[in-house]
């Protein structure tokens, strides 16, 4: 197969500038890229027209391998368009189609050029879906790509937000979970309690679970390494907020918590106070409006 | 340094390890510590490992060692100050010092084995009466 120089295909991408681009434009509103309403028609002709320039000007300098430097303009653009359509929630192949819509005109322009002789038009064919094949999968790759990011970082937000160590009392705390406490998870709200406790010098810790959808025996095992975790910083724990149907299927599982367990946050918070020598007493009427003035030595002690 | 000091203090003895422990190191702590317990009749053993950044499965097991040696004894063994990744390593190592006390500081470790004392004491008055 004779080779064919970019700089042919630059050449005639030039000389068809005029009618490449409206063919594509029509080409990309056909496929439905302006129907969501989530670009404007003028930013897809920028674009359109943005990359078929940096497109030619990289042919014209470093024929058709798109590993070439060259080509870092044109897949920077394509980076920043396949990003910012990732976040923008176009679907991948939306995103494609971009590029991929672009063989049509140009291969129309390469039929209307009289000058070629057929062979020369066959090969010009061939490099150019080889060319357009690999920028559009760059492109599929960093749509991709940002994809992940999004989730990655979703993730992490997730971890962040539902592991918070609450104070209860002077020395006694509080951890409720919420969702499906996975290995890596278990990470982050062992570290969260064991600093939590070295910074408050708590001598309690309550676990709370009513969040915790499914107690198998992965769960558990999570569950009692941060309970051992803690022990060993010499704080004690409770586990709490146990629902009746996970408490059977604990039981039935064969799960075993060698803990201190209690049915409600409020039984553990009770437990917890007796423990560190405190009772909540109910007081008379009437007297709870003198207490609101704070007597020497009653809160806290 | 190639021994760790242990204090005495009323009657229990107080480790305080700074610095990195090694193998060595260890086994020593361990053999000076059962000698101190039996030559000044101690009954509680506090060891500070607040200024240990780094544990192994060696280190973990002479903690185990050196409890259960101290309750043979009869003496109490307390582990104060341990640091939250040092715990969530043993606890990885599944080691998790079951015949250890722990306690947070080494104000509240002191208090335990005090509390220890105090209630083997009393137990002690009452079988007199």
């Amino acid at each position: 197969m004779t080779d064919v120089a970019g700089s042919d295909i630059a050449s005639l991408v030039s000389r068809n500038e005029q009618t490449i681009l409206p063919e594509w434009l029509e080409l990309q509103k056909k496929a439905g890229t302006l129907n969501t309403g989530r670009i404007s028609e003028g930013e897809l002709q920028s674009q359109s027209q943005n990359f078929l320039h940096l497109l030619r000007d990289a042919l014209a300098k470093g024929g058709n391998d798109v590993s070439n430097p060259v080509y870092e303009p044109a897949k920077a653009m394509l980076n920043d368009l396949s990003r910012s359509r990732a976040l923008q929630g176009f679907t991948p192949s939306e995103t494609a189609t971009f590029i991929f819509s672009l063989k049509e005109p140009l291969f129309n322009a390469l039929n209307r050029d009289q000058t070629l002789s057929p062979e020369k038009i066959a090969a010009t064919v061939w490099t150019t879906t080889l060319l357009l094949d690999e920028l559009g999968l760059f492109t599929l790759e960093i749509f991709q790509k940002s994809r992940e990011e999004v989730i990655i970082r979703q993730q992490r937000e997730i971890a962040e937000l539902s592991t918070p160590v609450v104070k209860l009392w002077d020395g006694i705390l509080a951890l409720p979970l919420i969702g499906t406490l996975d290995s890596q998870r278990t990470q982050v709200v062992m570290e969260n309690l064991l600093q939590t406790i070295v910074d408050d010098e708590a001598e309690i810790a309550i676990i709370d679970i009513t969040g915790v959808p499914t107690v198998d025996t992965l769960t558990a095992q999570h569950l009692l390494k941060t309970v051992a975790a803690a022990r060993l910083m010499g704080a004690d724990c409770m586990i709490s907020g146990i629902r009746p149907q996970i408490a059977q299927t604990m039981v039935h599982l064969g799960v075993e918590l060698n803990v201190i367990s209690k049915a409600t946050l409020a039984d553990a918070f009770g437990l917890a106070l007796r423990q560190t020598g405190r009772t909540v007493t109910r007081i008379k009427k009437g007297e709870w409006q003198a207490g609101l003035k704070p007597k020497a030595g009653e809160q806290g002690a | 340094m190639d021994r760790i000091p242990i204090l005495k203090f009323g009657n229990a003895l107080l480790v305080t390890i700074q610095v990195d422990m090694h193998d060595r190191l260890a086994t020593t702590l361990e053999e000076d510590l059962t000698s101190k317990i039996v030559a000044h009749s101690a009954r509680g053993v506090l060891i500070d490992i607040s200024a240990l950044e780094i544990v192994d499965s060696f280190i973990g097991r002479m903690l185990d060692n050196i409890a259960a040696v101290s309750r043979i004894l009869d003496a109490d063994t307390v582990v104060v100050g341990m640091r939250p990744a040092v715990a969530i390593t043993l606890v990885e190592l599944g080691l998790s010092l079951a015949g250890v006390k722990t306690a947070l500081n080494v104000e509240r470790g002191m208090a335990l084995i005090e509390g220890r004392l105090s209630e083997s004491e009393a137990d002690d008055a009452d079988d007199e009466d």
